[in-house]
């Protein structure tokens, strides 16, 4: 059971009972789906970016612990940076769950570490990060984790 | 007699550990464990049999195309079908319907036809068909099913009309285990002279199957779910219908004579067997179906249901736990959800604990719409699988509740 401990934190437990940013936005100017056809997660992710400064952050959708819990982390660590900011995030992020060393101070969003010794939920971790990315671009598509 | 323990004998993989447990495996829905005799099979094959099949006039071409040929009279036994020209090779059931629905298909509907499935059914037997109706202009329409997962009762004879051309159904439901009436299904639509195509991909391992009686035109299966390799798979057909439809691919062996300016066809079931064929698999499918006989389907049967009928009655007193199918008489599988939890962190959880099952969509999405979940977590059965094997499953459940809702 200790590895999964490593994988289910309390903090994942935690932001999956009670999502933060979870609901729609009425002042986004981007959007973004994400879907992972494997499991059927799906997720919208919905910004208010303003000079290149993501303002706000809110999530839609049902998923896994792990999808949810990586959502509602990112949209936390997301409000007040800008675009580039959010690269680098993004960057760190998906080295950290690849089990790649990674110099990206990622605060928070460590406690996701773990997925890194479960491959089959890499996918579920970085669904919202691909959402992030196709936002950020307002692509029209759907972005797929396949 | 029927002794589970020494049946697990034969399946060598079942001695294996995952993360250092005895690897419990309730996935037999996807696909089935292999036993020593297909094993066996295919590396004989590979060892003394190897050659090219239906052209050489050397002895292992013979001896290749004998084996190969004997595997096909072994399916017709199986099926209960009249004649070897009516079983044609495929990669799997998946195959065969994009066989039928191309070729049957293109040649047979107008615009305004209508083609029937269920809501049940597996996108294999959803795809195939919309594609079809894209080319063709023809209408998909689906039979709903109600709370337990059982075709509404009624729904067929209210759906099946003058322009109905062909009926897609399931034998049994992959994402539910439900079991369809398919015999009455068949009369139902040959009274208004359309065909029926019979999915029979969940059910070949569980009961036994006669395509005479059931009087379907079609029928499909894929060998691995039937303990054979994967790669291999059937479709039966009506000798009459398979005579009138066109070729599905064109290469080697489907022909007779070929000419730049003229090329006919072989004879059935050549004809829709272009290329080399996965001449091993069809052997291992043969030795599969050997080995299922020798323990005889009937119990089998007995054996699955005595273990669905454990794992049902301990999902019931599972507080949080709630059963996604339950129409009665419903074989092989036992999907559910977890109040609170994900079925893909059930998944991961019950892996850890050396469980194997299924999470997600089952490849039946409008399954999942229907009862409006994102995904179930699916428990299947089969012959080698014992109630030991049911309770570590629902101990490693404990686990999850454990972990996720103390």
């Amino acid at each position: 059971m200790s590895d999964l401990r490593d994988l289910y934190q309390e903090v994942i437990f935690d932001h999956n009972r009670h999502p933060r940013n979870f609901g729609p936005l009425a002042t986004a100017n981007r959007h973004a789906d994400g879907f992972n056809p494997l499991c059927g997660d799906r997720l919208t992710l919905h910004l208010r970016v303003e000079d290149g400064v993501i303002r706000e952050a809110r999530f839609e959708g049902a998923g896994c612990a792990i999808s949810t819990a990586s959502a509602s982390l990112m949209t936390e660590a997301l409000i007040g940076k800008s675009e580039a900011e959010a690269a680098v995030l993004f960057e760190g992020f998906h080295h950290m769950v690849m089990g790649e060393i990674t110099s990206v101070d990622l605060g928070k969003l460590a406690v996701l570490a773990g997925v890194s010794e479960f491959p089959a939920r890499v996918k579920c971790a970085t669904l919202a990060w691909h959402t992030l990315n196709a936002a950020l671009k307002n692509a029209s598509q759907p972005v797929s984790t396949e | 007699m029927f002794e589970v323990e020494a049946l697990r004998r034969q399946f060598p993989i079942l001695q294996r550990q995952v993360h250092g447990r005895p690897l419990v495996y309730l996935d037999s829905a996807a696909t089935t464990q292999k036993p020593l005799a297909v094993i066996e099979a295919e590396r004989h094959y590979y060892e003394t049999l190897n050659a090219n099949i239906h052209r050489g006039v050397h002895a292992l071409s013979q001896e290749a195309t004998d084996a190969f040929e004997g595997a096909r009279d072994k399916v017709r036994a199986f099926i209960g079908a009249a004649r070897r020209e009516e079983i044609i090779f495929t990669r799997g059931a998946t195959e065969a319907i994009n066989l039928v629905a191309h070729s049957w298909g293109r040649q047979s509907l107008a615009p305004g036809d209508e083609i029937l499935i269920s809501e049940m059914e597996h996108h294999a037997n959803i795809v195939p068909w919309q594609l079809l109706c894209e080319a063709t202009g023809a209408i998909l329409k689906v039979i709903p099913i109600d709370a337990r997962g059982a075709l509404v009762p009624g729904a067929v004879d209210a759906m099946i009309g003058p322009r109905t051309r062909l009926v897609g159904i399931t034998q049994v439901s992959n994402a539910l285990g439900t079991v369809n009436p398919v015999a009455d299904i068949v009369r139902q639509a040959h009274r208004v002279g359309a065909v029926v195509l019979v999915d029979g991909a969940q059910a070949v391992a569980h009961q036994p199957v006669d395509v005479v009686a059931l009087d379907c035109d079609f029928y499909v299966f894929s060998g691995h779910k039937l303990y054979g390799p994967t790669g291999i798979g059937v479709l039966y057909g009506k000798q009459a219908l398979l005579e009138r439809m066109p070729p599905y691919q064109g290469g080697g062996d489907m022909i007779a004579q070929v000419t730049f300016e003229k090329t006919t066809y072989n004879s059935l079931p050549y004809k829709f067997e272009a290329g080399t064929p996965h001449i091993a698999g069809a052997i291992g499918l043969g030795a599969a179906i050997d080995f299922l006989q020798h323990i005889g389907l009937d119990a089998v049967a007995r054996h699955e249901d005595r273990l669905l009928a454990h794992a049902t009655q301990q999902a019931e007193a599972f507080e949080g736990l709630t059963c996604v199918g339950t129409a009665p008489g419903k074989v092989g599988v036992l999907s559910f959800v977890m109040k609170g939890v994900h079925p893909h962190d059930i998944g991961t959880i019950l892996d850890r604990e050396g469980v194997a099952i299924r999470t997600g969509h089952h490849c039946a999405m409008p399954v999942m719409d229907r009862y409006q979940v994102p995904a179930t977590a699916r428990a299947s059965f089969a012959m080698y699988n014992t109630i030991g094997e049911v309770d570590a499953l629902f101990r490693a459940l404990r686990r999850v509740e454990e972990l996720f809702l103390k």
